[in-house]
Parts: structure tokens; C-alpha cells; sequence
């Protein structure tokens, strides 16, 4: 990465977006190299949302996973299954994505094992947030979350930054499909969505993120969580996986 | 052990309704000032209390314990610490104690009252061993046995909470040696539910309390004079 010359110019490799990592490099004499890395996460060209309706919660993602400018596979999921009522959608670095919704989806395990008793979507997503927090200030995790579930029938829907802001939701959306999304939403989301209703407005946010977005996502992956458990609602596919 | 059943006694008595907790306060000399607030009973937070049976001092440490980890619960979670979990906490605690030569165990048994949305209401007890286990009624500290028949004699599965309170007294009274009871030789507390769902934890005030224990001595003399 840095040459012997003690100009130092380095690109990281840009795993989501190109518009998204800005590595600038200082250089100084000797060989203190003051290294920032600017890794503005709200504008991913991934693309994540999540709905709640009457008695569930949708949460859809695309399935793109692009390394540089190139797209490596369109059938990633990005949507972790924590237990049989909590979903957790993740966009990001792709190894920090894997790496930490497999983490908090053990934990909330062990939990569950040790105690006889599940946590609560609430406790999960207080419990993610503050091992975010925790991350943050010694090796982050590059990715933003929705975490939804259903609690004695009621459903509830989490939003979770890289910097580990934590909001209660009626509807949200990471990455620069959210621009789009999040202003459909306040125009379109009622409180008691049925399910058809919520996947128009699904369909409606795809559209305008396949319209607009220079680079959209060709594949999406909506999952469902109800008082039947999670399961894969929908796919929305434009690409064929080859 | 043996500390512990030369304690003060404490007694606990589950209902629909909430939980009751009594305990026995010691008078060891007249000389010495009885604390005006409680000093057997502890609330460890905002839906669990506990009552003490062994030496005060071991006792103070554990509940220090339990106070840590019921706010560390709530710090990761963002909600209250089911009540098996702290009761199970502070017994690991204990239990460590006696798995190792060189350190003394906590010479304190506990009376565990609370609330959860797992379970409801619940009252565990807990022994110097790390021991412990979900109970609807029962009882720590001097004469537990003889406590412990009574309670098993007049529990009933669909107690409310005034046959409950009235229950822990009366064992209170027919276990302690002092003839009549008085509000200073005991302390009662109950866990209990408000119309919004909060649960209260409250510790009977002298007021409060004298005119159950008028009620639970003229019983007992009735009871008396009946039979003989």
C-alpha cells in the first residue's frame, strides 16, 4: 500500500460504492503517515428497508454483492433470520455485514438457551446497539441495520446506524435508495397496512430506486415477519444469477 | 447455615395480586436505637425487593451485587431484569464461594419478591450454598420450620393480597418469641402492580402497620381462648 518513495496515496479497495469511500492520504516526513478514511455509510448503494404493518413487519434488501465498480453476485442475502420472530437486515461491508448479524444472531441464541426465554425485539435491538457502540470507538462495523419482530403479536421495527443511533419505526430505509424510499413513505404509510398494501408501496420504492438511481441494484429480497414466524415474502428480479 | 437460623426470621407469601414480604427486626438491647427505615428489607430495583435472613454485612455486599447487575441488565437491554435471572446472578455469586478453601461463603439467605412479563409475580429463596428456588410461600431465618408448616397448613392457591398479608403476620407472631407484636419488631413490604401496570414496591409505615398487628394479636388471643 505505501510505496518507499513516502508519497503515499491510498486507495482502499472500494467494496460498495465508489461514491461512497473517500480515502484521502496525508504524507509527512519520516514516516508518520496520518491515514484518514472518510466512510460516509448513509450513502450506500445498497439498498434496505423495512415496512410494518398490521401484525407484521417487511423488510427488504437488494441482493447485490459488488466489489469496486463491478457486481460479483445478485443473489446475496442480506436479510439475517436472528430467530423464529426477528429479522435483521444489514448493508454494508460485506465481511463487517456477515461478521456481525452472525454475532448478535449467536448471542441472541445463547441468551435464549440460558435463560429459557427469548429476548424481547426491544431488548435485541438495545442489546445490538450498544455492541455497535462498543465497536465504534475500537474496530467499527461498516453497516447499518433495521431490526424488526413480533412481541406477544405486536410488531416493531428498529432502525440502527454505523454510529449506532437507535430509532423505533414505522417505516425505514439505509443507503441512497433511502432518499427515494423514505419520501414515499411518509407520503404513502397508514398505521394498519395489510400485507398487499405494504408490498404496493415496496413495489412503488423499487420503481423509483430502478428510475432514478444511476446504479440500482437489478435484484431484491423481501422477507416477512409475522405471528407465523419469518419467511422470504417476495423477490423483485431483473438480473438472472448466472 | 447455623447463622442463618439464629436470624430474625423473614417470611414471603405469593398472591395473584403481588407479593408480601415480612421480616423480623431483632431487638438485641433496648439501648440500641431500632433503624426508622428498613434494614432487613432492600429494593434491588424498580420491580424486585428482597428480604434478609443471616449477617447483615455479607448481605450488604450481595445486594450491592444484585443492584450492579439488575442496572447493567437494563443498560444492555433497555428493560427490566427478569426476577429468575438476578436471583440466579447472585446465587453463581454465592455458589462460588463455596467451591474454593480459603474464603468464607456469604452466611445470608435471601427472599427474592418481584415482577416480570415473563412470569408475574414470583418469590425465590436463596441459601448460603447458591441454592434457590421458586416458592408461593415460605420462610428463612429462626424457627423457618415451624413457619413453614403454618404456610403449608393455611396457603391457599387463590389468596388475595390482604389474606396475605395477614398470613405473614400471623407466621411472624406465632414464630417469634416475643409474646405480642409491635411495629418496631417488624417490617413488612409488598410488590404489587398500579392500575398502569407499574409495579410498586412498598414498605409499611409504622401507621400503616399497627392496626394489622392490633388485628393479628386479637386473633391470635381469640384463638388462643378458643381452644383452651
Amino acid at each position: 500500500m505505501i510505496d518507499d518513495a513516502g508519497v503515499h496515496v491510498i486507495l482502499t479497495s472500494i467494496h460498495n460504492s465508489p461514491l461512497a469511500l473517500f480515502c484521502i492520504t496525508f504524507f509527512t516526513t519520516g514516516n508518520f503517515v496520518l491515514f484518514l478514511r472518510f466512510n460516509y455509510l448513509g450513502s450506500t448503494m445498497d439498498c434496505l428497508f423495512g415496512i410494518s404493518g398490521d401484525g407484521f413487519v417487511v423488510i427488504g434488501a437488494d441482493t447485490s454483492a459488488n466489489q469496486s465498480i463491478v457486481r460479483m453476485k445478485t443473489g446475496e442475502d442480506k436479510i439475517c433470520e436472528l430467530d423464529q420472530y426477528k429479522l435483521m437486515g444489514a448493508v454494508g461491508d460485506g465481511g463487517d455485514r456477515v461478521q456481525f448479524t452472525e454475532f448478535v444472531k449467536a448471542n441472541l441464541s445463547l441468551y435464549a438457551f440460558r435463560n429459557g426465554v427469548p429476548l424481547s425485539t426491544h431488548a435485541a435491538a438495545n442489546y445490538t446497539r450498544g455492541e455497535l457502540a462498543t465497536a465504534l470507538r475500537k474496530g467499527p462495523y461498516n453497516c447499518n441495520l433495521l431490526v424488526a419482530g413480533i412481541d406477544d403479536g405486536q410488531p416493531s421495527l428498529y432502525f440502527l446506524d454505523y454510529l449506532a443511533t437507535l430509532h423505533k419505526m414505522n417505516c425505514a430505509a439505509h443507503g441512497y435508495c433511502a432518499m427515494f424510499m423514505n419520501s414515499l413513505f411518509d407520503k404513502h404509510w397508514v398505521p394498519g397496512m395489510s400485507v398487499e398494501e405494504v408490498m404496493k408501496l415496496v413495489d412503488l420504492g423499487i420503481a423509483e430506486v430502478r428510475a432514478r438511481l444511476v446504479v440500482a441494484p437489478p435484484n431484491f429480497l423481501i422477507k416477512i415477519v409475522d405471528k407465523d414466524g419469518v419467511r422470504v415474502l417476495a423477490e423483485r428480479k431483473t438480473a438472472t444469477e448466472n | 447455615m447455623e447463622a442463618i437460623s439464629h436470624a430474625g426470621a423473614a417470611v414471603g407469601v405469593l398472591s395473584k395480586e403481588g407479593v408480601v414480604l415480612a421480616a423480623e427486626k431483632k431487638i438485641m438491647s433496648k439501648l440500641l436505637e431500632t433503624s426508622k427505615t428498613t434494614e432487613k428489607m432492600y429494593k434491588l430495583d424498580e420491580h424486585i425487593a428482597a428480604a434478609v435472613a443471616g449477617i447483615t454485612a455479607d448481605a450488604n455486599i450481595l445486594i450491592n451485587a444484585a443492584r450492579l447487575a439488575a442496572q447493567r441488565y437494563m443498560f444492555t437491554y433497555d428493560e427490566p431484569m427478569p426476577c429468575e435471572q438476578l436471583c440466579q446472578h447472585l446465587c453463581d455469586t454465592k455458589q462460588g464461594y463455596t467451591q474454593f478453601g480459603g474464603l468464607r461463603p456469604f452466611g445470608v439467605s435471601f427472599l427474592f419478591a418481584g415482577w416480570d412479563k415473563h412470569f408475574g409475580f414470583q418469590l425465590y429463596q436463596s441459601d448460603p450454598s447458591g441454592n434457590y428456588g421458586g416458592w408461593k410461600a415460605t420462610a428463612i431465618g429462626a424457627n423457618n420450620q415451624a413457619a413453614q408448616s403454618i404456610l403449608r397448613q393455611d396457603y391457599k392457591e387463590d389468596i388475595s393480597m390482604d389474606e396475605a398479608l395477614k398470613l405473614v403476620v400471623k407466621v411472624l407472631n406465632k414464630t417469634m418469641d416475643s409474646t405480642a407484636l409491635t411495629a418496631d419488631k417488624l417490617e413488612l413490604s409488598s410488590v404489587t402492580r398500579d392500575a398502569s401496570g407499574k409495579v410498586v414496591y412498598h414498605v409499611y409505615t409504622e401507621e400503616e402497620l399497627t392496626p394489622i398487628l392490633e388485628a393479628a394479636n386479637a386473633a391470635a388471643a381469640a384463638a388462643e381462648e378458643s381452644s383452651s
